[in-house]
């Protein structure tokens, strides 16, 4: 791999450089490999990587039914956050929130991470307790995390309406300061082409059409670009996984929604930080480019369609300017909807399946693009090892049997 | 010099209405119908912006929507509109404008450096520097953000009002240019309920910017008989300056109105979105020319040659002294020719195609003008204004000629405008001798008529649209005729088959996405790093995701990449469109949903009394609820521990009309209510009610209230304010769908009931004196139901209590609950009543160890965790009882509901604050458990917490530490929840 | 915003009514005696299909009845709505 810098751009940019190599290759599939990861998105592509980089198993291909990083890793609002309650999702969240931080120099592959801290309002009394519940907890568990006063938090975000008379008064907040956004098409492209250069073999447009299985073992897949033996396969691909359960012939405890999101045209610089409101639910950064970025609720009803329905952006806009006056003028660009795997406790699934060398990663709801890196690492131990990483074991698919779930609803009213 | 580009007649402009304006702070003068870029151009202004990344000069480049260059900002203070399109903006008198994104002005913009440094600034480059040392991007990032975006937000709110309407019809026809107006009359003749939604000033379409023909007459007399039987027609109506911005499903289209400008700016509203639901659409909404690729294609002065066209012939505009006209198809000519008409000198045709045979090419030739055919542009020269282009023959493109010339009008040939269709679930196909799109697999009750459907001929358009119309009514229900029109629109034969999208490079700047600065070389430069699919493509270059959103550029991306890659454009495939069409305000989308009105707010009957008190409110759900009614000078808290005292000494008042209700009747309703709640009902005789507990099929409490049984087989059930509908629904489900034995009528009877709850050991007397039903505690015990009057009002008295003292819960008709309180209020004075709100609530039922659920539970918590196992039956079924026996719901990692007591008895506990077992570790800290409620009570005199810990019960007795954020680890005490009259003496007294 | 047809009321907008997931989740019988899996199957387990999807939808607004609809989970096409106790209609193909 041909490394990216300052010194390459300008030898180029004068002419002295000798190119640009493909970020990756893009090789027919072989008949058969170690591991298959099924979803080329940021997850996928980064349970590759680490199986590559941690484990040395490189004989790995990563099938992609469209392109890489075509579902909701290209199409989420990019928060990268820790500050959950309970300890599992904490667990898990840091970890990933760990590995951003050094992530950039390690895949040679600036992803843009700004730590440019989140901001969780509290409009009522029982959001401050809340906030305080998941505060102390963070803390506890060595993430960090703070309380802002009314004032703190009107003087961290300016542009905040910050009239007590108003329907849902800022309160006060909590803020997690290592929290921030990241250029999201650059975590899937930036994980393939280090995976690719650790030998993984890409594959787009090859969409699976059967899991095929020896008893209760898989042994392969029949794709639209031929069959592929495996011993082991993780299925990664976020909006379609009960679409692939199905072929495996289970089912999971998930519902697909359509999430949406929109931008507004660029603007000069109003907002340097991440704010998340639950009781008016919005989420919104502005992006390097002067977009605000901003993140809708779900449709109520099931749905493959990638695109959601006009209340709910017309809900979001109130929100918006009830939170930001100043918006009310500005113009959204553009609205697009992904798919989310919502799981009843709003929290993930990763690890073994009932088909043995079967492995699944899903149920990220309306947060996973944050536990791209966290969850790649903690799959790939799985799948190398053959059983659980620790921080993986709490989402087993058997909690819904025990009934320990970790419920991030109640939790928090907004989980991204 | 005053509008010296302005023909001296033509346009749809009007010449007795002069106006004037600012651009830049200077005055420029116009004429009302103009546009800021038609009366910029009739003032020869061309250069209104700078582009996003090199900033570079910038001209007026289209004639509407299309626009990428001429970004504006309009208006002062909290009026200004950043982002605004000069194409778009009507002129108004005393109108001001700015531009954009440029320091310290337009013509000397420091920015410009960018454009120097461009050889390093290639598609993507960021992904490649800007990396070290680790943590660095924070100062690179705060760099970059000094460049980041175009317009400036306001720094005000917004002064001016939105509206939301809503319309239905039978045919929603979107366009009003001569295909809309053909359906529209079609299906308008047929009887059908249509709409004619236009985002133009006036109808026409097209017509207004090129002079046809219609049955033998100028065209716009057509559109004029048009519109006007349209009006004519009772069930028609027709919006203009209404854009169809997004189509949804089932026949959903939203569509943004803009207001008549005034000159003062004084709108009634500024925006007003219609939701129209329509049976069927017609989607007639023409098409966006494309520009071409050439060196030097982005210099001010190059425009879209139908742009040009519309300038002279719909504004009386020159666009320029002296035109080159560069095509690869033959309604460029239409310009050429037009341009001439008007007295601009054409001086060059220059037309990618080796031989353009069509009747328009040959009508140039015959009137004189100068076609160069095989022949492109391949540079340009002037800075802030185009000076001339080189030409030459594109075999052989070092053979240049420099042609003079302040205009380059081009056209790469028209692309369907397929958003709206796209956006319905429409699949296009690719046509490859237009060289565009055009609908494929059609979308969901939706046609797609004219040039949106790739009829680029008048007469194709016209009879298209009438066949639409036609179709659209009769799916719609409606029997028409067809064909419902006779027109005759003879024009010239024209080749409209696009040729080749770009002229040779000579190695300047191709752009093709001109707002974005994407030039061909960045697409080249993506696709040999392996970026292939064109979303990668898109989303590294960033082509097409400026606010024009590509609707110029996507094409000539498409085209570049499928050359390089040695396809065909289809199998390069195409971007999604998305909603909006184009950018709508925020403000526009909220409507009225903002201020007060942002969330529906909800009200006891007895609201207006409080604030009369001057209660502190507090939002719960929609509700607003009365939190503490402070005297002046006293604080919440103080007020709140003073209503205590009230309500456990004497007494006090308090308004729990947002309890939700549901009435419960039928045969099968005791068999409903077993089934619902965890406890025992089955012993509950009429008369009496009970507290109960109801779990989810997953085990874990949901709500709680008391339901009283009324009658034999009928029951009053109170949930939890929030939880009101929810267990409503709930209920309806199972009742419904699964206990279809049961006969059952539940009524929500929330807002039917007002309810005061009269609270404290004098209760009693203050209820007395107002009722006929005998309050003894013999005739009333605790947990009683009477029905009686009271202050001469038929009311409902339940005797229950979420205080711990004496209290009654007396419900009236919602009409008399102002009244009830009054009455209370008044029988209350001689004994200090007191009104209380939900703070004292909270602390009243705290000290009595009483939950709330949220509180107390956060949907993980079963009935056992709480302590509440006895209320669990034994002996009955009922909904979640299965999932309480599963392995995760016993044993010691479960959390468990207790008290706590700190060690210091003035130290408070915060809620929220995690417990641990030994005061000081490490981090991590393996934590217990938290703090759900905590007060200082007034009674105890003392702080008292509930917790959930783990194993609690067994740990009564032990201590805890709480390690405080910034703050001290207090130690406490685990003890049982209930902190005052644990025998519930005063509660049954 | 979907336009529901409630076999009682007519076609009205989504706004109106509350969704309810899959339909006709069976309650295993003798549940109280049945395994921690079946139960889990019954609780959590969703098929949530790329396609046509048998699902409940109520009338909040309207008659809050309850009743099913067969809705196609890509296009949102609607092929079909029944009440509680009819006859299933088939899935389009």
């Amino acid at each position: 791999m041909r490394r990216y810098s300052f010194v390459q751009l300008l030898r180029n940019a004068i002419g002295l450089g000798d190119g640009w190599q493909q970020a990756w290759r893009s090789p027919e599939p072989k008949p058969a490999y170690d591991v298959v990861i099924v979803g080329g998105g940021g997850h996928g592509l980064a349970t590759a990587y680490y199986l590559a980089k941690n484990h040395g198993v490189t004989n790995v291909a990563v099938l992609e039914k469209g392109w890489l990083g075509g579902g909701n890793t290209g199409r989420n609002t990019t928060v990268v956050r820790s500050n959950y309650l309970w300890d599992e999702s904490a667990g898990i969240y840091e970890h990933s929130l760990k590995l951003w931080e050094g992530l950039t120099q390690e895949l040679n592959f600036n992803l843009m991470f700004s730590q440019r801290g989140l901001v969780m309002l509290a409009h009522t009394e029982h959001e401050l307790n809340e906030a305080s519940r998941r505060v102390h907890a963070n803390r506890l568990n060595g993430i960090d995390a703070e309380i802002l006063s009314r004032e703190q938090t009107l003087a961290f975000v300016p542009i905040l309406n910050g009239s007590k008379d108003i329907r849902y008064p800022v309160m006060g907040s909590s803020v997690q300061k290592r929290a921030g956004i990241a250029r999201h098409d650059a975590i899937a492209w930036g994980f393939a082409r280090a995976a690719d250069a650790l030998g993984v073999d890409i594959i787009q447009n090859c969409e699976v059409t059967a899991i095929r299985r020896d008893g209760s073992r898989v042994v392969g897949l029949d794709t639209t670009r031929g069959s592929i033996d495996a011993r082991k396969v993780g299925l990664v691909a976020a909006g379609h996984s009960s679409v692939l359960a199905a072929l495996a012939g289970f089912r999971l405890p998930i519902e697909s929604h359509p999430l949406q999101a929109m931008v507004s045209e660029p603007i000069k610089p109003v907002l340097d930080t991440v704010v998340m409101s639950g009781t008016v639910h919005v989420y919104v950064s502005q992006s390097d480019k002067g977009e605000l970025v901003i993140g809708a609720g779900i449709d109520a009803y099931n749905s493959y369609a990638q695109r959601g329905s006009l209340p709910i952006l017309e809900d979001i806009a109130s929100a918006m300017i009830e939170l930001f006056p100043i918006v009310s003028r500005l113009k959204v660009l553009r609205s697009w909807g992904g798919i989310v795997d919502i799981c009843p406790d709003a929290s993930p699934i990763i690890g073994k399946t009932p088909v043995e060398g079967l492995f699944i990663n899903c149920g990220w709801g309306t947060g996973g693009f944050k536990a791209t890196p966290g969850s790649g690492w903690v799959l790939a131990d799985t799948i190398a090892n053959d059983r659980p990483h620790p921080l993986a074991a709490p989402f087993s698919l058997e909690r819904f049997t025990s009934g320990r779930l970790i419920d991030e609803h109640g939790a928090a009213a907004v989980a991204h | 010099m005053t509008q010296a580009f302005r023909l001296a007649s033509g346009g749809r402009i009007d010449r007795e209405a002069p106006l004037r304006f600012l651009f830049d702070g200077h005055a420029y003068d116009g004429f009302a119908g103009d546009t800021l870029a038609s009366a910029l151009l009739a003032n020869g202004i061309h250069l209104v912006a700078r582009s996003f990344k090199y900033h570079r000069p910038r001209g007026i480049f289209a004639l509407g929507v299309e626009e990428p260059n001429a970004l504006v900002e309009t208006g002062i203070g909290a009026g200004v509109e950043p982002n605004a399109r000069a194409t778009m903006v009507e002129v108004t008198d005393g109108l001001i404008a700015n531009s954009q994104n440029r320091w310290p002005s337009l013509r000397f913009d420091l920015g410009a450096a960018a454009d120097l440094a461009s050889p390093l600034l290639s598609a993507g480059f960021y992904y490649k520097t800007f990396m070290g040392p680790a943590g660095a991007w924070k100062l690179y990032e705060w760099l970059i953000r000094r460049a980041a975006g175009v317009g400036r937000a306001p720094d005000l709110p917004d002064p001016d009002r939105y509206e939301h309407s809503y319309a239905h019809a039978d045919v929603l026809v979107i366009g009003a240019g001569p295909a809309g107006l053909a359906a529209a009359l079609a299906a308008g003749r047929a009887g059908a309920r249509v709409l004619v939604v236009d985002e133009q000033v006036e109808p026409g379409g097209q017509l207004l910017n090129t002079a046809y023909a219609v049955n033998g007459r100028p065209a716009l007399g057509w559109v004029a008989e048009a519109s006007g039987e349209l009006d004519r027609l009772s069930d028609v109506r027709r919006l203009a300056r209404t854009m169809a911005i997004g189509a949804y499903d089932h026949g959903y289209v939203a569509c943004v109105e803009r207001a008549v400008p005034v000159p003062d700016g004084r709108v009634r509203w500024r925006e007003r979105i219609w939701h129209v639901r329509a049976k069927e659409i017609v989607v007639a909404t023409g098409a966006i020319e494309r520009p071409l690729i050439f060196d030097g294609n982005d210099r001010p002065g190059t425009m879209l040659a139908s742009a040009a066209r519309a300038y002279a012939t719909r504004y009386g505009v020159a666009a320029g002294r002296r035109a080159v006209v560069f095509a690869n198809n033959d309604d460029a000519y239409r310009t050429a020719l037009s341009l001439a008409e008007a007295g601009v000198e054409v001086a060059a045709v220059l037309d990618l195609r080796h031989d353009p045979t069509g009747a328009l090419p040959a009508l140039a030739r015959e009137r004189g003008l100068r076609v160069m055919s095989g022949h492109g542009v391949v540079g340009s020269r002037g800075r802030m204004r185009l000076k001339a282009v080189e030409a030459a023959p594109i075999d052989d493109p070092s053979n240049r000629q420099i042609i003079e010339c302040d205009l380059l009008a081009v056209s790469g040939g028209w692309n369907p405008a397929l958003h709206l269709y796209a956006h319905a679930g429409g699949k296009a196909a690719y046509n490859t001798s237009l060289a565009a799109f055009v609908p494929g697999i059609p979308a969901d009750r939706m046609t797609v008529a004219g040039a949106a459907a790739g009829e680029f001929t008048l007469a194709q358009c016209l009879a298209g649209g009438a066949r639409a119309g036609v179709e659209a009514a009769r799916r719609a229900g409606f029997a028409a005729t067809h064909p419902a029109l006779v027109l005759d629109a003879p024009e010239p034969d024209a080749d409209l088959r696009a040729g080749p999208l770009a002229s040779p490079s000579r190695g300047g700047k191709r752009f093709v996405d001109l707002h974005n600065d994407v030039t061909e070389a960045d697409l080249h430069l993506a696709l040999s790093e392996g970026y292939r699919s064109v979303e990668h493509v898109k989303r590294y270059t960033t082509l097409g995701m400026g606010p024009d959103q590509g609707k110029t550029g996507n094409i000539l991306g498409l085209s570049v990449l499928a050359q390089a890659l040695g396809q065909e454009v289809p199998m390069v495939g195409t971007t999604t469109f998305r909603p909006p069409y184009h950018p709508v305000s925020f403000g526009a989308l909220a409507g009225r949903e903002v201020g007060d009105l942002v969330v529906p707010l909800r009200k006891t009957p007895m609201d207006s009394w409080h604030e009369e008190a001057g209660a502190l409110f507090e939002p719960v759900g929609q509700w607003r609820r009365a939190k503490a009614y402070p005297k002046p000078g006293e604080s919440m808290h103080a007020a709140a521990e003073r209503e205590v005292r009230a309500a456990r000494e004497g007494v006090g008042l308090f308004d729990a009309s947002t309890l939700g209700k549901i009435d419960i009747r039928g045969p099968g309703a005791t068999t409903l209510i077993e089934r619902v709640y965890c406890n025992n009902f089955s012993t509950l005789g009429a008369g009496h009610g009970r507290y109960g507990l109801m779990l989810g099929e997953d085990g874990m409490v949901k709500d709680d209230g008391v339901t009283v049984r009324l009658g034999p087989d009928h029951y009053h059930m109170t949930t939890t304010t929030g939880g009101a509908a929810g267990v409503y629904v709930w209920i309806e489900d199972w009742l419904q769908t699964e206990w279809l034995d049961l006969e059952v009528f539940l009524t929500s009877v929330t807002e039917q009931w007002a309810v005061a709850t009269l609270s404290g050991p004098k209760a009693r007397a203050v209820l007395a004196p107002l009722t006929d039903v005998d309050l003894s505690v013999q005739a009333f015990p605790f947990m009683a139901f009477r029905e009686g009057r009271v202050a001469g009002l038929p009311a409902r008295i339940f005797r229950v209590s979420f205080s711990g003292d004496l209290s009654y819960e007396i419900n009236v008709p919602a009409r008399h609950g102002l009244a009830l309180w009054q009455a209370l209020m008044e029988s209350g004075r001689p004994h200090a009543i007191a009104p209380y709100g939900t703070e004292a609530l909270h602390i009243l039922r705290a000290e009595k160890g009483y939950i709330v659920v949220g509180h107390e539970t956060d949907g993980t918590i079963t009935p056992m965790d709480l302590g509440y196992e006895a209320m669990v039956s034994k002996k009955k079924d009922f909904l979640g009882r299965r999932a309480l026996s599963r392995s995760g719901m016993s044993g010691p990692e479960r959390k468990h509901l207790v008290g706590l007591l700190t060690k210091d008895p003035a130290r408070m506990l915060p809620i929220g604050a995690q417990i641990v077992e030994r005061p000081s570790e490490a981090r991590p800290v393996p934590m217990i458990g938290h703090v759900t409620s905590s007060y200082h009570s007034p009674t105890v005199k003392r702080g008292i917490a509930m917790a959930l810990i783990k194993n609690g019960r067994a740990r009564l007795g032990d201590t805890v530490y709480l390690p405080l954020l910034d703050g001290p680890t207090l130690a406490a005490e685990v003890v049982k929840p209930v902190f005052y009259d644990p025998e519930n003496a005063r509660r049954d007294g | 915003m979907l336009l529901i047809p409630c076999p009682w009321c007519g076609e009205r907008v989504e706004a109106e009514f509350r969704y309810g997931g899959e339909a006709h989740l069976k309650r295993p019988d003798n549940h109280l005696l049945c395994s921690d899996e079946t139960w889990a199957e019954y609780l959590f387990m969703r098929r949530n299909p790329k396609g046509w999807h048998r699902e409940r939808w109520m009338h909040l607004a309207g008659c809050k009845r309850w009743f099913y609809v067969v809705r196609h989970t890509q296009t949102h096409r609607i092929a079909a709505a029944y009440k509680v106790g009819e006859a299933w209609p088939a899935l389009p193909a």
